[in-house]
């Protein structure tokens, strides 16, 4: 067997020093009744050309994005990533290593992970960030807590803008640790009114998305102004990091923690995970701030280095009383994000987001002007919401028949709100080609016309 | 006249009159290591005996202080959040925690006096 | 970090350096990005974009943001320079207790990399991804044989969410029934994630001391039982190394008392096609793909930490679960979606790691129900080859006995020589070894818990026990000096930890706090 190393010899060599007559005698622990005498039900092992040949077959039964023209987005989205990327996070000492516990040995991870709490800070416009959390819904429901840590009051209060997915993480998460949610309407282009009418002297904070997840834009500076004149925190969640190249940063209006999905940089679409959770917040909130968290200091010799530092928040020193029960960054997916900003610098990610945006005003523009359908976020980034006359998710099924993957109904995020139904979200990146948007075009002005 | 108690968990109060002074030993901040940050409760809270009311972190742990009796809460050491070094340089004098008026000065009887408590560190060693 | 005018990076401490640059052969020092790229390079060509009207209104970033950028090649050196200060399973052993870290394979990077599963979104239409339902669908089965479990949450991130999981399906059963229970047992020997679970539900923590010999006795636990108590959360076999043989009787009592039984699974490699969890009563029990099931560990994530559960708590798991629509599989994404059973709601966006989905499933497709068997007889015995080659030097809290697949000794051996278990775990890594685990379990007095996995050959144990046996050989020798010193020849020598936490920086700044003071 290819992984295992020992050899028969090797094996009755080991067990003539413990001084066990067989390999069975160490497994005497396990009360007999439950031991198991067969081996599981399940097929013997196989050789990697197999193993490729089974799971190529899987693979093959699905659509990759760069097949077809594309248009999903919703939290998730698809971008270039450069080739020294994925080489360079493929290296053994990225991917084999462990958490940096001992920093003496762990000097790589340390310095990008500062590296990468930096560039967070100052993409977010905060003060301070963590080393990275399992994704941008985890890190939302996780800064609802923090948000009633500090505030010592328990209701939160979500905008209708908000992913459902990420909605729901909070209301799963608050049910169950004692605190409460309101959560507004979905509507898209809503404003700011109902929001700020939300909040009141019980309100720990309010959660706002921009964009939100119909692709409209928000100013949150008197959302901000609003939540703390009663005391309350302005939590903002950000799917799409690279909007943050082309728009004020949710610091600059008012923000006191902001959350956020780093998928769209460095890392492929996976099906969903893994991806990697930003959380950056105020310099005077840094104790409550859940997760990882790496600090610069010196070593014996005098020589800058860095450390995991404030670890006491941390489950594996205050147990009951850790700040939450993390355990994991999202360790790779965070170099891979942090590679890849390197490699853009402030000019190319300018440059991405502009290119994002025309994309996406293209489109826009492109489907707009056909018959019965109806553009309903007038300000957005590289994301809309599209009106059509008909049910969203079966047009888009008829695009996906048609070979254009056009984007996602609300009808799927929003099930019990049938008044939605009629409404899909489309993204557009820089990877979306003129020829793309033709294709779309075409195929849903056709779509529309058999419908007639 | 001041007179200093302590309890198991390693505080100690030093009375006057009713108010009680309240600290760790130097037993305890040995114990913690290097301490890096102390929690101090807010001025006006009322603690009964065995109440949390603060929390000292070292590097490496994060220990809670109780209260050793009752009573409310009128001062805390601002100059421990800006040093929390001076725990380990001087636990028992510079390093106070907190200052509260006693509600209940009976409750210093069941704690133990100094005598006490060095029999009790022999114990643990 | 200024302009385009880019000059050497600043040398640092020079006194202390033997050579000019401050690098040593093949380690070489390198800065921040921030200290070498500036704002206006990029290493990646873009074309400019075409004229448009504007969307964005009044939210057009105004200020610059600060950021560097990096030529290719100056991007490449910077992390390649980085890796190599890391210490990885690639180059040598980790004895991590509880962290299992064995090898990564290979195959297992290049099958996740298919574009029919890397390139695939989560939110695309389900006809178009079967593939990757058909894998979910997979891993499922192949997890419900393996742990004799009747079913799988597979949406948790990691171990910890696993848990978090596991213990808000029991909380949503009790809820369900009516019951108010308010109390969770652990025994003091937990992983630190245990309790903290535990209270982010609202639960308060009774702990439950271990006998002489480690385990948790079902006295102790009936002793700790009553109505008010909603579960009990145990490792098996447990932190410190060894399997609890009164396991089922515990699960007994817990059920007669109306509770239900969450395992943690972090130290499931040692009974891998041994023994079912299942068969030993459970209800819920989390996996770490990461540790059992070899995907990378990628320098502290991202992990994978699918849940299994007993009949009892199916009807409780959150969406999304999969379920088989004629021919076609499904996922059902919300509550009022979920026909005949009462998820307690969504854990995370989208559906789970499928990245770590594809790695675990090559690496079960390749060992198969004989080999993931005999990994795990040849991690016990590598374990136990580690025990008794290091019994009469080292000393164990709980006596010698024969232990499952990490071994647990404590710094009894080192008494009166000035050595902490710190400071010999220090030792290793000027001898080329990462640590063991060190301070944890709790229950034992400056715990070292060693766990080398089925992954190292006979000669790599033994160079690691002729180590130790050297290094605990120096330290009763009176040798305190190569102890307190070390580490002497890694990258970094030991660092100030203390003035890390007291005087946070965590980050970059333009300008250095002390120079501002100045």
């Amino acid at each position: 067997m290819r992984y295992l190393p020992l050899s028969d010899a090797d094996r009755q060599a080991m067990l003539a020093r413990i001084g066990a007559a067989s390999i069975d005698e160490l497994f005497e622990g396990i009360p007999e009744n439950v031991r198991m005498s067969g081996l599981p039900n399940l097929p013997l092992h196989a050789g990697e050309m197999d193993v490729e040949r089974q799971l190529s077959k899987l693979a093959a039964k699905n659509l990759p994005a760069s097949s077809l023209p594309f248009f999903v987005g919703c939290g998730a989205y698809k971008h270039h990533v450069p080739a020294s990327v994925d080489h360079l996070i493929q290296r053994s000492e990225f991917l084999t290593s462990y958490t940096p516990y001992q920093p003496e040995i762990a000097q790589g991870t340390l310095q990008y992970l500062f590296e990468f709490q930096t560039q967070v800070a100052l993409l977010t416009g905060m003060e301070v960030a963590n080393a990275s959390m399992y994704d941008g819904s985890t890190a939302c429901g996780e800064a609802v807590l923090m948000a009633h840590r500090i505030t010592r009051r328990s209701k939160a209060v979500l905008a209708g803008g908000l992913h459902p997915h990420y909605r729901a993480v909070v209301e799963t998460l608050s049910r169950h640790s004692g605190h409460s949610v309101r959560a507004l309407e979905p509507i898209p282009n809503g404003g700011s009114g109902e929001i700020i009418a939300g909040i009141d002297d019980e309100t720990s904070c309010v959660v706002v998305q921009m964009p939100d997840y119909f692709g409209g834009l928000h100013d949150l500076t008197p959302i901000a102004a609003a939540a703390h004149e009663r005391g309350a925190l302005l939590i903002v969640a950000v799917t799409e990091v690279i909007s943050l190249g082309a728009l004020r940063s949710p610091g600059d209006m008012g923000a006191d923690i902001v959350v956020a999905e780093g998928q769209s940089l460095g890392n492929g679409l996976n099906f969903g995970g893994p991806y990697v959770g930003l959380f950056a917040t105020r310099a005077k909130y840094v104790r409550q701030m859940p997760g990882r968290i790496c600090g610069e200091t010196v070593d014996a010799a005098g020589r800058r280095g860095y450390v995991l530092t404030l670890s006491t928040r941390e489950q594996h020193i205050r147990r009951e009383r850790a700040t939450s029960n993390i355990c994991t960054n999202s360790g790779l997916c965070a170099l891979a994000f942090t590679i890849h900003l390197s490699l853009l610098g402030e000019a190319g990610l300018r440059r991405l987001a502009e290119l994002n945006h025309a994309s996406a005003v293209g489109l826009a523009d492109a489907l707009s002007g056909i018959d019965g359908v109806e553009l309903m976020t007038p300000e957005f980034f590289n994301e809309f919401t599209l009106r059509v006359p008909g049910n969203g998710a079966e047009i888009i099924e008829r695009l996906a028949e048609k070979g254009v993957l056009g984007g996602v109904p609300v009808g799927r995020l929003e099930p019990d709100q049938p008044e939605l139904h009629d409404l899909i979200i489309v993204a557009a990146t820089e990877v979306t080609s003129e020829a793309d948007i033709a294709a779309y075009r075409s195929a849903l002005a056709e779509v529309l016309k058999h419908d007639r | 006249m001041a007179d200093i108690k302590f309890t198991e968990a390693h505080e100690y109060i030093l009375v006057d009159g009713d108010i009680g002074t309240i600290g760790i030993t130097d037993y305890a901040q040995e114990q913690l290591g290097d301490i890096v940050f102390v929690e101090l409760p807010e001025v006006g809270r009322a603690v009964k005996k065995g109440d949390e009311a603060a929390v000292v972190e070292s590097v490496k742990a994060a220990a809670e202080v109780y209260a050793p009796v009752a009573g409310e809460v009128l001062e805390t050491n601002k100059e421990l959040e800006k040093n929390p070094a001076l725990v380990n340089e001087d636990a028992e004098g510079k390093a106070w925690f907190l200052r509260i008026k006693l509600a209940d000065a009976d409750e210093l009887s069941q704690l133990m006096d100094r005598q006490a408590y060095d029999s009790f560190l022999e114990t643990l060693s | 970090m200024t302009g385009k005018e880019r000059s050497a990076p600043a040398r640092q401490n020079e006194s202390a350096s033997p050579t000019y640059s401050g690098n040593r052969g093949l380690l070489i020092e390198e800065p921040l990005i921030f200290e070498v790229g500036d704002t206006a390079t990029s290493g990646v060509d873009l074309p400019e974009a075409p004229e448009a009207a504007s969307r964005l209104g009044k939210l057009a970033r105004r200020e610059p943001i600060g950021l560097p950028g990096l030529s290719e090649p100056e991007a490449l050196r910077h992390y390649v320079r980085l890796s190599q200060k890391n210490y990885a399973i690639d180059l040598g052993l980790y004895p991590l207790g509880s962290c299992t870290m064995k090898h990564n394979p290979r195959a297992n990077e290049k099958l996740a990399r298919l574009p029919g599963f890397g390139d695939i979104h989560p939110l695309q239409p389900e006809s178009t991804v079967q593939g990757a339902l058909d894998l979910m669908a997979q891993l499922s089965a192949w997890l419900t044989e393996l742990t004799g479990m009747a079913g799988v949450a597979l949406s948790p991130k990691a171990g910890a969410h696993g848990e978090l999981c596991g213990m808000t399906a029991i909380k949503a059963a009790h809820d369900d029934k009516g019951e108010q229970r308010s109390v969770v047992l652990v025994p003091e020997s937990a992983h630190g994630t245990n309790p903290a679970t535990a209270a982010l539900l609202g639960y308060s923590v009774r702990t439950i001391a271990a006998r002489d010999d480690g385990t948790v006795s079902v006295e102790a636990v009936k002793a700790a039982l009553d109505a008010d108590v909603a579960a009990i959360m145990l490792t098996n076999p447990n932190t410190c190394g060894l399997f609890e043989r009164d396991i089922v009787e515990i699960a007994q009592a817990v059920h007669d008392a109306g509770a239900y039984f969450y395992c943690d699974g972090a130290n499931f490699n040692a009974i891998v096609g041994k023994a079912r969890p299942g068969d030993l009563g459970i209800d819920c029990m989390h996996i770490n793909l990461h540790k059992t099931f070899s995907t990378p560990h990628g320098g502290g994530g991202p992990g994978s930490g699918p849940v299994v559960f007993s009949e009892v708590l199916i009807p409780y798991v959150p969406i999304p679960y999969l379920v088989r629509d004629g021919a076609m599989r499904r996922l059902v994404e919300s509550e009022g979606a979920a026909e005949g059973r009462k998820p307690f709601g969504r854990l995370t966006a989208f559906h789970g790691q499928m990245g770590m989905f594809v790695r675990a499933m090559a690496y079960m497709l390749s060992h198969g129900a004989d080999g993931m068997r005999q990994a795990s007889e040849d991690a016990v015995l590598n374990a136990n080859y580690i025990r008794a080659s290091l019994r009469d030097v080292m000393s164990q809290p709980f006596g010698d006995q024969t232990c499952m697949h990490e071994v647990l000794f404590d710094d009894h051996f080192l008494e009166g020589t000035g050595v902490t278990t710190l400071d010999f775990a220090k030792a290793l890594i000027d001898e080329g070894f990462h640590p063991m685990t060190v301070y944890f379990p709790l229950v034992a007095h400056g715990a070292m818990l060693v766990e080398p996995t089925e992954s190292e050959s006979k000669a790599s144990l033994d160079q690691f026990i002729g180590v130790l046996r050297d290094l605990a050989k120096a330290a009763k020798g009176g040798d305190q000096d190569r102890f307190k010193r070390a580490p002497q020849l890694a990258p970094r020598q030991r660092l100030d930890e203390t003035r890390a936490a007291r005087q946070p920086v965590l980050r970059w700044s333009a300008v250095e706090p002390a120079e501002a003071a100045e």
